[in-house]
């Protein structure tokens, strides 16, 4: 049996190095200054680089947060403060059922919202297909970290005749913060890397774009099109993403890894 | 004060009283209210998102009723539009994932919880995380420039060689189909069967193994015991296994070859509901046309829901069943 279980890990860990092997040794060879600071050349042209997918990418994370955070985190103190009847019940479950929509159906979703009605492919509906991705585990996260915070605090609080909302928000919310960063930073990596749902909404742009009511590049839909297109340039310029993607996601997870450590440690109140 | 009382009597009129019965002040129902708020717009959103696909479907839907799930025309030109080979490749190239996935899942799984050394686990348990941290459009990029290559000159040679025979197995080898869309996805849900069937079973009560060793059962005996009781968490994780495998859009569209043909040979090109949405939305130039992919939409989205709910509830009868304490 060790044999047999252990063979399944290795099988399950070979792809895992393949893909790091693959995409670090075929990226690095085409990264350089240009690739973060110049604008994609014309078919033919050599050179050129993704600064404004890398810019798009980041501007839709913003948009997408500036949707996702909010919602996420409010609905999570409500579940974990107030959360105690049928209408909570019902929040939870849909969260859950949200968190299994395929993020391309979302990608739909923000497209006969926003795309239809306004005649205009847009990175405002790139974002809201984001952020709707992200409310699910921002939410979780937040009910469940402040319920973590043990109750003689919010007692100690109405104690010291603090107000309710007060508490919550100054004493637990607080407290939780680090488990709450947490998660916005693991819905951030997420949705770093999505592509089906901005397909169809921020659709792409060859050009430097920051209006955010018109198409707008990012480094997935890039990746994409240079990984479909016939010019071995363009492949290559697909990996050079690919690998700067990673890397902004590993940061990302690094930063996660560094708050939910520093967490427990702090947990000696 | 008095313009204090006098915005009270207002306020009391509107039945937001200052000082509740309950001793709740104002600030605080108002908090209570904006929290609240936020949480209604899980519930809005959840609805105008059915509401949005079914409205925007709704023309297809009285065209075509069921015929759209049972016809297997997908013809824009002449505005006829059947799902049935999108249903198909994305049923089956799921369950094709679901079937590779699952042992290898269980074999990790058992690996994490009951063999290995605590270092070897934490390295392992880190390396799944990053692999579920990976983009799909990486994993179709690896599979359209490695993946696809070495089942084209590799794989599907010897599979036709040997099990040719088999209408699985028969035809050229592309390397772009079924078998490099099914192998992709058992690549992405891996990571997630395997850590939760891991959680189940190292939520299987201490004393069931110790019982069993007791009794004068093996390693491999208990083992088998304790999968036992886990059943019903190692089945919720292949289901969620399952509902992500069905979403999953880019790594599939890049490698399954994108053909709207139902064959029964692995080796042939497919096209899954997820991939129809990725390559023809935007092109989508008549109402109609958009309408049948809002419905293709609709019919994902449907059927991604039933598997995560049936997921959930057999992984909380999992939860019941460890918290009374231990029976099968």
């Amino acid at each position: 049996m060790l044999g047999l279980s252990s063979f399944a890990a290795l099988v399950v860990v070979l792809p895992l190095l393949l893909i790091f092997i693959h995409t670090t040794s075929h990226g690095l060879a085409f990264i350089n200054l240009a690739f973060f600071t110049e604008m994609p050349k014309p078919v033919g042209e050599a050179g050129g680089g993704m600064a404004n997918a890398i810019v798009g990418t980041l501007i839709l994370i913003g948009l997408g947060s500036a949707f996702g955070v909010p919602i996420g985190v409010f609905s999570g103190v409500y579940l974990a403060e107030y959360g105690e009847n049928r209408f909570a019940q019902i929040v939870r479950f849909l969260t859950d059922v949200l968190s299994g929509v395929p993020s391309i159906v979302v990608g739909v979703v923000a497209y006969t919202i926003i795309v239809l009605p306004m005649k205009q492919f847009s990175a405002l509906a790139g974002g809201f297909a984001l952020g709707i991705l992200m409310i699910p585990t921002i939410t979780r996260t937040t009910e469940e970290m402040m319920r973590l915070v043990p109750h003689s605090y919010r007692e100690a609080g109405l104690a010291l005749g603090i107000p309710q909302w007060k508490t919550t928000l100054r004493i637990v919310l607080r407290t939780a913060l680090k488990g709450i960063a947490t998660g916005i930073l693991l819905s951030l990596a997420r949705i770093a890397g999505e592509t089906a749902p901005l397909l169809f909404t921020a659709l792409g742009n060859r050009f430097w774009s920051t209006d955010v009511l018109h198409p707008m590049a990012s480094l997935t839909v890039f990746i994409y099109d240079y990984a479909r297109a016939p010019f071995e340039d363009w492949n290559n310029q697909a990996w050079a993403a690919a690998l700067v993607l990673i890397a902004l996601i590993t940061a990302l997870s690094l930063l996660f890894r560094f708050f939910s450590r520093s967490r427990f440690e702090g947990q000696n109140v | 004060m008095s313009a204090r009382r006098a915005i009270a009597r207002v306020l009391a009129r509107y039945g937001i009283s200052p000082v509740s019965q309950d001793g709740t002040n104002i600030s605080d129902r108002l908090f209570r209210a904006g929290t609240f708020f936020f949480a209604l717009l899980i519930l809005v959103l959840a609805g105008v998102m059915v509401y949005q696909m079914v409205d925007g479907s709704s023309l297809s839907i009285r065209e075509f009723g069921w015929k759209f799930v049972t016809s297997s025309i997908w013809d824009p030109v002449r505005e006829e539009y059947g799902a049935l080979p999108f249903v198909y490749g994305t049923l089956v190239s799921s369950l094709l994932a679901l079937l590779l996935a699952v042992p290898l899942s269980i074999g990790v799984a058992v690996f994490l919880s009951e063999l290995a050394p605590r270092w070897i686990e934490r390295i392992l348990s880190f390396m799944v995380e990053l692999l579920a941290a990976i983009p799909s459009i990486v994993y179709g990029l690896w599979g359209m420039f490695v993946l696809v290559p070495w089942i084209r000159e590799e794989v599907e040679p010897i599979l036709s060689d040997h099990l040719g025979f088999l209408p699985l197995f028969e035809g050229a080898p592309y390397g772009f189909g079924m078998l490099a869309a099914g192998l992709i996805l058992t690549v992405m849900i891996v990571p997630i069967v395997a850590s939760i069937s891991r959680d189940a079973l190292r939520s299987v009560p201490r004393s069931q193994r110790e019982a069993a060793y007791a009794l004068g059962a093996t390693k491999w005996e208990s083992t088998i015991l304790v999968m036992k009781y886990a059943r019903s968490g190692i089945f919720g994780a292949a289901l969620l296994g399952l509902g992500r495998a069905l979403g999953e859009t880019m790594a599939v569209t890049m490698v399954i070859g994108n053909r709207p043909i139902i064959s029964a040979s692995l080796f042939d090109p497919g096209y899954t509901m997820a991939s129809v949405l990725a390559n023809e939305f935007t092109e989508a130039t008549t109402e109609m046309y958009l309408n049948a992919l809002i419905e293709i939409a609709l019919l994902l989205f449907t059927i991604t829901i039933i598997v995560n709910i049936l997921a959930r509830l057999l992984m909380w009868t999992m939860t019941q069943n460890t918290a009374q304490g231990g029976r099968i």
